[in-house]
């Protein structure tokens, strides 16, 4: 084979935040006409290494080269010069422009948006993309408004894309589609660096794997002479088991009911149409459905966030006796006994302060716990040192603001505390979105204890992988509607995706 | 190339370096500015500045007074600046403090009522009408969400106009359009000396600063305001009543602002005006964000801010300018100490940029 000159190669390069070491002398060579993923744990500096290269970090150390030339990148348009464009995780549109407005944004020259709109579609045409010019940003769904991203570095000239977890926020259809696109910008001689942690993304769509680990490059691969399991290992540093445990329930009986509710949200849409079903103590009960189909909703209605308009969520103690929870606060809900714990999806924007400290973030649940005015702040704090010796947070202090801990360490906080409340009732939502495999099944694991502790588990998932391993039930949800409920352990991938999309799942 | 990073955790004693250095800076600027347009000793700028605050005994306690003063507002702000609620109307609560302590001074004090009655009223009534200022704002924010920012500072005018108004129905001498001395000859409703008369402000606002310490660290209502503060939704999530808490910790911050109104009244001037405040209900707000909201911090940025204020002023005296000098000296001073957070923050380092040759 002959060989190839990289695109870009970089080396020894080294990148500190304070006293964080971020990047430790990586080395990268990224090629045209391959798709590279960059693989790592969350915190192990992948998003680091790639912003250094598009201009937004500036290296301490080390040395980059575009074909062979060692280049200085001090800004985002020294990188667009090069020709390397990144699309980053969080979008940077204006919402009240058309595609094509927000696409020719910045750049110097006349403006003329018909020549541009021109370009544009003669860049859709080459790609496969589905973007409309003349869109304007609110109308698009997420998947479009990324589309418009990778359009938007592509009129620049990029021929060296970087993508930053582009999938985390895609349905699996959308996801399909990118990787299309994105093979036809490979074909077309073009670098592609696509940042992930999803395994079976990496098997799907690159050609070639790199592998960081703490800061640390670990080795890079053809991605068809390794396998997911050897890649794990290389990320997390010894091998790690791919399985999650399935306990069968013991001792189940009801313990949440619901009954024909329905929720409007603020503009009056209706997120939930008249759901009814059981989660019985003992069990997982998992929620699929394409995101938005009311799961959030849902969970914030048990747990006293969301008003309801019709309909009943009783909770049943053990002797049978039932409790209306409708109507009633998350204090209120406490105060009649019931220990019920969230994992809500945003994390530290509902869960957690981002700005307090571990040990004043146990305390959230606690705080009214204390003497007369005062609060006690013992206790919490004993609870957070506990929780980082447990469950291995990673973390400089207890007094560390949870907002410096990277994804799955905050997860672990959150989990960790409802957790330690010895709920009745647990609802977690996406709880290991964004977090990478060690620490997703950290969380597996956390909840397969609740559950063998009597816990009614609700878990709301995205992945069916994973909802068909750990679920013993499923409740699949379809624009607001009970599309149907199946045995985790007999259903397949095919029949869930089939009722995601349509009511009942009876496909032609 | 100029390359700018944000700092990681800096040890307090670097931070504190930081922020030393810049007051030196600053002062030196200030020199700088006195002796070329005066042509000056610079000494005489240094020397000026401590004269301002520490020239005599009286200057002394009256450099106490003032820093108890802006203190007291700007413990009284802090709460609500905790809650990431924006408020900016201590100048018309403590109005509303002052207006309450004149209005039984005058009006309790022409009934001929004892300064025993008088007094409690008074304290009574400031804390209320300071509460109460704060909370139309914070109601109408709870309620509807209005702005806070803009309907505070809207009440402060007013508070002015009110203030306006009572000075001219009571104006005493007739005709002068202000009201003079309250119950000069009587004494009536005069807050009581304890040993000299300035040491009674120091001794309440001392307590006040060991109250909202304790109350913002160690209280429960003081964990819940932060909570609300960083995320109405995490308070809800834990069963917060936003709303309640909203409600309370303004009238919290406008009853403080209603003590400070009170002590101006009753303690210090014995007179009301609608400068009464004189600025220091913004002057706090600094005081407040400088100290990273620490109740214990801010004894030493409402000193440093009354020291640079009175000394600057007594430069341009000493200097034979008038007062918009030290006004400008004063703001030189602030702009390099509110400069000196971007340092404190950030990390500045220069690099040459690689020749592109090879």
């Amino acid at each position: 084979m002959e060989e190839k000159i990289p695109a870009v190669m970089m080396r020894d390069i080294t990148k500190r935040f304070g006293s964080v070491l971020a990047n430790d002398k990586c080395w990268l060579n990224i090629y045209r006409g391959e798709v590279l993923a960059l693989l790592g744990e969350n915190g192990s500096g992948k998003t680091t290494l790639m912003n250094m290269l598009s201009g937004i970090y500036f290296p301490d150390e080390g040395t980059i080269s575009i074909d062979g030339k060692e280049v200085t990148i001090a800004d985002p348009s020294d990188a667009l010069a090069l020709g390397i464009g990144m699309i980053h995780q969080h979008f940077k549109l204006v919402d009240v422009f058309t595609a094509a407005q927000n696409i020719v944004l910045g750049l110097p020259g006349k403006l003329d948006l018909k020549e541009a709109s021109r370009k544009i579609r003669e860049i859709c045409e080459r790609y496969g993309f589905d973007v409309d010019p003349e869109q304007k940003v609110f109308d698009m769904s997420v998947s479009q408004k990324q589309t418009v991203e990778i359009v938007k570095v592509l009129y620049r000239g990029a021929d060296i894309l970087i993508l930053d977890e582009p999938t985390a926020v895609l349905t699996p259809q959308e996801t399909e589609k990118l990787f299309a696109v994105l093979r036809n910008m490979r074909d077309d001689g073009k670098a592609v660096v696509i940042i992930t942690h999803k395994m079976h993304e990496v098997e799907s769509i690159s050609d070639r794997v790199a592998i960081l680990r703490k800061g640390h490059f670990t080795g890079d691969m053809l991605t068809k002479d390794t396998n997911a399991q050897e890649m794990t290992n290389m990320m997390v540093g010894r091998p790690v088991e791919l399985n999650i445990d399935r306990p069968e329930p013991e001792d189940s009986r009801p313990r949440i009911e619901l009954k024909d509710v329905t929720v409007r949200d603020e503009e009056g849409l209706l997120k939930l149409d008249h759901v009814s079903f059981t989660a019985m103590s003992g069990e997982v009960l998992g929620i699929a459905g394409i995101s938005g189909c009311g799961q959030k909703e849902l969970l914030e209605a048990i747990a006293g966030l969301q008003p309801v308009e019709e309909g009943s969520i009783s909770y049943i103690e053990d002797d049978g006796k039932h409790e209306e929870l409708i109507g009633k606060d998350p204090l209120d809900i406490k105060k009649l006994g019931v220990a019920l714990s969230f994992v809500p999806e945003d994390r530290l924007g509902m869960g957690l302060v981002g700005n307090m400290d571990l040990s004043d973030n146990m305390m959230l649940r606690s705080y009214r716990n204390g003497k007369g005015l005062f609060t006690n702040r013992k206790d919490p704090h004993h609870l957070a040192e506990m929780m980082v010796d447990f469950l291995e947070i990673v973390t400089p202090s207890v007094e560390t603001p949870v907002r410096r801990l990277s994804g799955g360490n905050v997860q672990k906080v959150l989990v960790g505390r409802e957790i330690s409340n010895a709920p009745k009732v647990l609802l977690t939502a996406y709880a290991t979105r964004g977090l990478d495999i060690n620490s997703s099944y950290t969380i597996y694991d956390l909840i397969n204890q609740q559950k063998q502790r009597g816990v009614a588990v609700i878990y709301v998932g995205e992945d069916l992988d994973v909802l068909l391993e750990l679920c013993d039930r499923i409740v699949v949800l379809c624009g607001g509607k009970v599309s149907g409920i199946v045995d985790g352990r007999k259903t397949d991938k095919n029949e869930v995706g089939a009722m995601m999309t349509k009511l009942g799942g009876v496909s032609e | 190339m100029i390359q700018i990073s944000k700092r990681g955790e800096l040890t307090r004693s670097k931070a504190l370096l930081i922020r030393l250095l810049a007051i030196a800076l600053g002062i030196l600027a200030c020199a700088l500015i006195t002796v070329i347009t005066t042509r000056q000793n610079p000494l005489l700028v240094l020397q000026a500045l401590v004269k301002g605050s520490f020239g005599s005994s009286r200057r002394s306690w009256i450099f106490f007074q003032n820093t108890a003063i802006l203190l007291c507002i700007a413990l009284a702000v802090t709460p609500a600046f905790k809650m990431r609620c924006w408020n900016l109307g201590a100048e018309g609560q403590v109005l509303a403090g002052a207006m309450a302590t004149a209005a039984c001074m005058v009006l309790m004090g022409r009934a001929g009522l004892s300064t025993a009655v008088i007094i409690p009223c008074m304290v009574v009534s400031s804390i209320i009408a300071g509460a109460l200022w704060a909370a139309i704002p914070a109601f109408f924010k709870a309620r509807f969400n209005t702005n806070e920012t803009l309907f505070t500072l809207m009440m402060n005018y007013v508070a002015t106009q009110i203030v306006a108004y009572f000075c001219v129905k009571w104006e005493n001498p007739k005709g002068s359009c202000k009201i003079g001395v309250i119950n000069q000859k009587t004494n009536l409703g005069w807050l009581p000396e304890l040993g000299n008369k300035y040491i009674l402000v120091l001794a309440v606002v001392a307590l006040l600063t060991l109250f909202m310490y304790f109350y913002l660290n160690y209280t429960k209502h003081g964990y819940e305001l932060t909570v609300v503060g960083e995320s109405d939704n995490t308070a809800r999530y834990v069963g917060i009543k936003v709303n309640r808490v909203i409600i309370r910790t303004m009238a919290l911050s406008g009853a403080i602002c209603g003590i400070a109104g009170l002590l101006l009244v009753g303690g210090i001037n014995h007179t009301v005006a609608t400068t009464i405040a004189g600025g220091q209900g913004f002057t706090a707000v600094m005081v407040s964000w400088l100290a990273n909201f620490n109740p214990l911090s801010m004894i030493l940025s409402s000193g440093l801010l009354v020291f640079l204020e009175t000394g600057a002023n007594e430069l341009a005296t000493s200097c034979g300018l008038n007062a918009s000098f030290g006004d400008i000296l004063t703001g030189v001073l602030i702009f390099f100490i509110i400069g000196s957070e971007f340092f404190v923050n950030y990390h500045v380092s220069f690099r040459s940029k690689k020749k592109e040759d090879k």
